[in-house]
Parts: C-alpha cells; structure tokens; sequence
C-alpha cells in the first residue's frame, strides 16, 4: 500500500511586517495543486524557519517577504538551513524584491524569486519541477 | 535504510524527520524501518488531543507542551489537518498555534495530513508515533484534526483521551449523543473566561451524573481484535474512573498544570487497577486487526480483474444484482483463484 511522494512546502513570513494575504493566497493555492503546505504565519524568526523545515521535511520553503528586509533574512536563513543539513531545500521568495536584489539573492542559493502579479499555477508548476529534479538526483 | 534507523536511535532529528516522511509515504523502506524501531518503544506515554474545529486544541497543545518542559519531559507533537478528497493537498496549521516552542531541543512538532484516513488520525499515525516514542520523547501529544461527532480513532492510539470543548458550542442533546464525548478520559472546557463556560461545564457534568458510560472496549465491532481481548471485567468490579472536567485558558496557559495533573491521575489510575495492560492489549489487537483488514483487501483486489468487476458494477446498477449478493459472488470467486 503506497502513496505517492507528496511534495511538502514550508510557508512562513519573516520579519515584522504584518501582511499575510499574500501568504496565504499562495498556501491555498499549492494546496490545491496536491501540495501539503505547512503554514506557520507571521514573525517567523530565520532559526524558528529552519527549526520548523527540518521538523517538518520539506521540499520547498516559500517565504513571503514584503518588508524589504529580504538581504538581511535570506542569508541567515540559507545559512541556518545548511548547517542543519538542509542544503536540498529549495528556498523560494514571494513578495517586492527590486531588480538589482534578484541577482543577489540568486547567487546566494534562492531558487525563484516571485513579484506582485505572479501566476499561482506556474507558481506550482516550478515547485513540481524543481522538486522532480532534486528527487532524482538525489536518487 | 539502516543508517537513518541507527541515527535516529543516535538521537539525531533530521533521521526522525526523514523517516517521518518514508513513514507517511508508506514505502517498503518504511517498513523495514518500523521492524528495527518496534523493539525500541513502548516506553512514551501517550496523550490524544480531540473536539471540534475551533476549541482551542492547537493552542491547549502549545500550553500543555510548555508545562511538560517546565517539569523537564520531552515532548513529541503529531498534529494532524485534513487532506482535500478533491485535490490529495492539505494546508497544515497547526504549528502556527504552536510557535512559544520555538527553538526547545526537547520538544518535536511534526504536522501530519489524514491522507483519505476519516477516523480524524492520518493513516500512518501508529507508526509515526512509533518512531517519535522509538526516538526517546517521553509525552506524545496527539492532536487530531477538527472532529465532529464520530471521528473515535484517537481512543485506540492515546493512553489518556482528552476531549476538548468551548463554550458555546451545543446544548444538553449533544451533549448525550453517541460518539467522541464517551471516549473521553478527561473533558475540558477551554475559553473557560467565557461568561457562558459555565453552561457547558453544567451541562457536561450532567451528562457524567448520568452514569459512567460502557467503555471497556470502545473498537468491539472489529471481530478480530474481540477474539483476541476480550472485554475485561465490568467497571462494577474493578476501581471506576470518573472522568474529570478540567477548565483551562490555554492562550494564557491558564488551567493546563491541573490538567497536566489530571493526566498524570489518569495514568496512575491505568497503572493501579490493571488497565493499562489490558489497554495495551486491546490497541494491540485492534491495530493487528486493521492492519491484517487492509492486507486482505490489497491482496485480494490484486487478483479481481478489473473486467469482471465493471461487469458486476453494471449488474448492480441495473438492479439486477444487490450489493451484498455481489460481494458473495467476488468471494467464491476469489476463493477459485
């Protein structure tokens, strides 16, 4: 008796802001592409993201980031994810990014980075994909 | 396979999480697993969370978690949400109630989805409880999904059942129907701040002075696990227990140390009068029992052929077989093959 391999998506919002509609437009929606989206909410801390990441065994940590403060969060998360042997997470951003961060942020490990308008379906489209890819090879 | 047995037993987290995962996927790996950590459980202690969507459940856990810790006890979190019957997808929500453990080594919060299982457990919940118990976390808090009226399953899997209720939310009828208040060990009446709390903690402790409720066996339509434990003596016999009613606040922790002393009073009482052996026994047998049911049946419809089965659905259909008739007519011919 076996399932399939759910894909497993960790959705958290660091940092102080208090916008959470975004957030949770996307949860529902990749729970509606078959996905098993663990929702912490808001003020999430980079060490409570790891913590929660490695507890819960994602595939994918989406972070929805609409303070600005995506250069300070990201490298401590990605840096906390690797030192928790986490580093076959792939993290994805949601939110404002200005142009000029997006290289940056990509160069540090982010696997996609999402603005304001994007499509929920090719959102969920490059999870599988990505996800699909990591999978085989890990083997 | 093997190595993220032995970490786990190393004490590494990751290795529980992952096998976690292999766990709920239900993959041959994961039973080759399980095989290694049996012999290594038994010893957590076992306390299931249940009531409707909105309770407080999520919330009580996170206080009944942090009291634990205060006392020095590790604590293993299942908190389980439903998975959509239309799309197999699940928002899982739980954690967020759940965020003052942040950052505590001793506590490991894992959200699980029903996956198509209705009894408001997700299927692979013994097992997963296997592996956090196997890990060395000494409570496990099983938190179920919203229940309504029959969602019973979380009897079998916890050794203490509470049964989580706010305010406002029926009157005396419901409070006598059948179903998720008899398996109860311990009712609690959580937004005990609530000016009507005290309509619901009346109305409960009616229902209590209406007698005990025949509890001995709350799985005894499962014939195989009747044949092998069968119901113990009567209560009548043996040291009752009355189940108490715990008021809590448990978005302002308040109440949850005298609930986590009615728990340890209930665990007391499993140990005095016998029943937690027989206890054991039971969930024993009626997990042997669901799980020989679900191999039969995979077994069985691998030999149906998919043909002969349409055909029959087309009989039924037209009326001219019924359904149990065509049941009896799969088994003889299942017993041919």
């Amino acid at each position: 008796m076996t399932t399939e391999q759910k894909i497993r998506v960790l959705i958290a919002k660091p940092g102080l802001d208090g916008h959470d509609r975004g957030a949770k437009v996307i949860a529902r929606a990749l729970r509606d592409a078959g996905m098993e989206v663990i929702y912490t909410g808001l003020r999430q801390t980079p060490e409570m993201i790891a913590e929660a990441a490695l507890q819960e065994d994602v595939d994918v940590v989406g972070l929805s980031i609409l303070s600005g403060a995506h250069m300070a969060l990201l490298p401590r998360i990605l840096e906390l994810l690797r030192a928790n042997d986490l580093a076959d997470v792939k993290v994805i951003i949601g939110g404002i990014v200005p142009d000029d961060d997006i290289q940056a942020l990509k160069a540090m490990g982010v696997a996609a980075i999402y603005g304001p308008g994007a499509n929920t379906s090719s959102i969920a489209d490059d999870i599988r994909q990505m996800v699909q890819a990591a999978r085989s090879h890990n083997g | 396979m093997a190595d993220l047995v032995e970490a786990l037993l190393g004490g590494s987290l990751r290795a529980l999480a992952r096998l976690l995962t292999v766990i709920q996927n239900e993959t041959p790996e994961a039973r080759a697993a399980l095989a290694r950590l049996y012999p290594h459980s038994g010893r957590a202690y076992r306390v299931g969370i249940t009531g409707a969507p909105g309770t407080g459940k999520s919330t009580l856990v996170n206080s009944l978690a942090k009291t634990y810790r205060e006392a020095g006890r590790t604590v293993g979190i299942l908190a389980v949400d439903p998975t959509s019957p239309f799309t197999g997808g699940a928002v899982l929500g739980d954690r967020l109630r759940m965020r003052d453990l942040a950052g505590d080594q001793g506590v490991f919060i894992r959200s699980m989805a029903t996956r198509g299982s209705l009894g408001g457990l997700a299927r692979a919940t013994d097992d997963a409880i296997c592996a956090l118990d196997a890990a060395g976390f000494e409570i496990i808090l099983i938190e179920t999904v919203g229940t309504g009226q029959s969602e019973v399953d979380i009897a079998r899997a916890a050794h203490t059942t509470l049964v989580v209720e706010a305010p406002g939310l029926g009157d005396e009828v419901q409070a006598i129907k059948a179903g998720i208040l008899e398996i109860a060990d311990i009712l609690v009446v959580n937004k005990a701040d609530r000016p009507d709390a005290q309509n619901t903690v009346r109305a409960l402790q009616t229902m209590l002075d209406l007698g005990p409720a025949y509890r001995s066996n709350p799985w005894h339509h499962q014939s195989l696990s009747g044949i092998l434990a069968p119901p113990p003596e009567s209560e009548a016999e043996s040291e009752a227990w009355q189940v108490p009613i715990v008021q809590t606040v448990a978005v302002d922790n308040w109440g949850t140390d005298a609930l986590a002393e009615a728990i340890e009073m209930h665990h007391a009482y499993l140990g005095r009068s016998g029943k937690f052996r027989v206890w054991e026994r039971q969930r024993l047998a009626a997990e042997l029992s669901a799980r020989l049911e679900s191999a039969l049946l995979e077994r069985f419809v691998a030999r149906l052929d998919t043909e002969r089965l349409l055909a029959l659905l087309d009989d039924l259909e037209k009326r001219r077989i019924d359904p149990q008739s065509a049941v009896e007519t799969l088994l003889k011919e299942g017993d041919r093959c």
